[in-house]
């Protein structure tokens, strides 16, 4: 397949449509999800940046914290939901919160880089 | 549906009514797009000079099926009625509209002057002394609500933490998204319950974004919507919450104040005794529970019930209570 343009590049064209063209020329709540929907592709392009890399190095602490591989993330993370809710890992388990606060650091990262919790973990 | 024409002539009838035959209606205007109320600003000009008020209701003038912890608008009235009697800063109701009249399901308050938005409260230099006094405000104000007498309260939701717990595990589980940070909080919580406190009356979303604020201080607490029988500390706790401090984390009680001189303040106008480290458990809750409620608001944009982009995107910030819940995990014993 083709990438010329990526999808980087359509979705940054389309967010500087938003941005340039069509947001100055709305007002109220039109103007308002204008500027969400900027945010939202915003979110995508962060997302397209870093999620391979963060994801990868998720799964890894997971299948380490586990002691178990699995195809995804996703089914790793059931597992470790299965963990805590039986009381098999609880909050004294060495590495959990250490995981756990690298992988939400890296989820906000993508999501709200902003956010004043966000500064506070990473101080 | 909730156009200004459908109401402004039992308004205006009303307002005859009440201030007398000559009293008009100028400057009817709907506020908020809330999806459970109508708020309206209008004022009354009558023969002893204007008067700025506020109407609540029902959408369309109709309750419909309310979520299931919401009050009723009257219950609301009732209460900024017994609130005020005991001292608290509320907006004084005027009239109460039943179901079924030409109004329809509603009331009439004072519009009280001020600012509601937490970062112009936080930032302007317009509020600069009232960032001073707000905390003791605060302390004040939810000791005197917590006073009420219960007795004398229309009949409310009883909702302690144990049954936040349930209600909120039950719908998180509904959704089958496993999020292990939200698991955690979970599991922790129940296992590290606090014996329960003696139940009052909650106010259940006290916080910037709720309260007027003006040059002085505190001047109204509003949106009693959410009110119910539950633990003092469910109030302190939300005002603390990090989502509420809007970007001032360093300052736990709503981003403009420290929690000693909250509970000083508290414990002072005859509220009881708590320290810091009792606030935890349920700052922890706050934020548990917003996340869950961020994918309450997702979940509508995916059944196809709210179409929007905002309902979409909201779902990407159930990371930032992840957050505030990890460092709050990282905190504890800190000030135990």
């Amino acid at each position: 397949m083709h990438d010329a343009p990526s999808a980087k590049e359509l979705i940054e064209a389309v967010k500087a449509f938003i941005d340039k063209t069509a947001a100055p020329q709305l007002t109220g709540h039109a103007a308002f999800h204008a500027r969400v929907a900027s945010n939202a592709l915003a979110t995508v392009l962060r997302e397209l940046d870093i999620r391979p890399q963060a994801e990868a190095d998720e799964k890894a602490r997971l299948e380490s914290l586990l002691g178990k591989t699995a195809d995804s993330v996703t089914a790793l993370n059931r597992d470790l939901c299965e963990a805590i809710r039986s009381g098999a890992v609880n909050l004294s388990t060495s590495g959990l919160l250490a995981h756990l606060k690298s992988t939400t650091i890296a989820q906000l990262s993508v999501d709200q880089p902003g956010y004043s919790g966000l500064k506070t973990a990473t101080r | 549906m909730g156009t200004g024409s459908e109401i402004e002539k039992p308004l205006a009838a009303w307002a005859a009514a009440h201030f007398g035959a000559g009293a008009r209606l100028e400057a009817l205007k709907r506020l908020s797009g809330g999806a459970s109320q109508e708020t309206w600003a209008f004022d009354v000009l009558a023969e002893d000079g204007p008067h700025p008020l506020i109407l609540r209701r029902a959408p369309g003038g109709v309750a419909a099926a309310r979520s299931s912890e919401a009050v009723s608008l009257a219950t609301e009235a009732a209460l900024l009625g017994a609130t005020s009697a005991s001292g608290v800063r509320v907006p004084a109701v005027l009239h109460v509209s039943p179901p079924g009249s030409d109004i329809g399901e509603a009331f009439v308050m004072r519009r009280v002057t001020g600012e509601t938005l937490g970062r112009k409260i936080l930032r302007d230099e317009e509020y600069a002394h009232a960032r001073t006094k707000l905390t003791r405000d605060c302390g004040e104000a939810l000791a005197r609500i917590h006073a009420v007498p219960v007795a004398g309260l229309p009949e409310l939701p009883r909702s302690l933490g144990e049954d936040q717990i349930a209600k909120y595990e039950a719908i998180y589980r509904g959704f089958d998204l496993p999020r292990p940070v939200l698991e955690l909080a979970f599991a922790w919580l129940k296992a590290n319950a606090p014996a329960p406190a003696v139940p009052v009356l909650v106010h259940g979303d006290f916080r910037l974004g709720n309260l007027i604020v003006d040059r002085g201080g505190l001047g109204a607490v509003l949106d009693w919507e959410l009110a119910h029988i539950g633990d003092p500390r469910e109030d302190i706790a939300w005002l603390c919450v990090n989502s509420w401090r809007f970007g001032h984390s360093e300052k736990r009680v709503g981003g403009f104040g420290e929690l000693p001189e909250l509970l000083d303040a508290y414990h002072a106008a005859g509220g009881a005794k708590f320290a810091p480290a009792d606030i935890d458990w349920w700052e922890m809750l706050g934020s548990l529970k917003w996340g869950v409620m961020c994918m309450i608001m997702y979940s509508a944009y995916k059944t196809g019930a709210d179409p929007s982009v905002e309902r979409a995107a909201i779902g990407r910030r159930v990371s930032e209570n992840e957050i505030d819940l990890i460092n709050l995990f990282e905190g504890l014993g800190r000030h135990a």
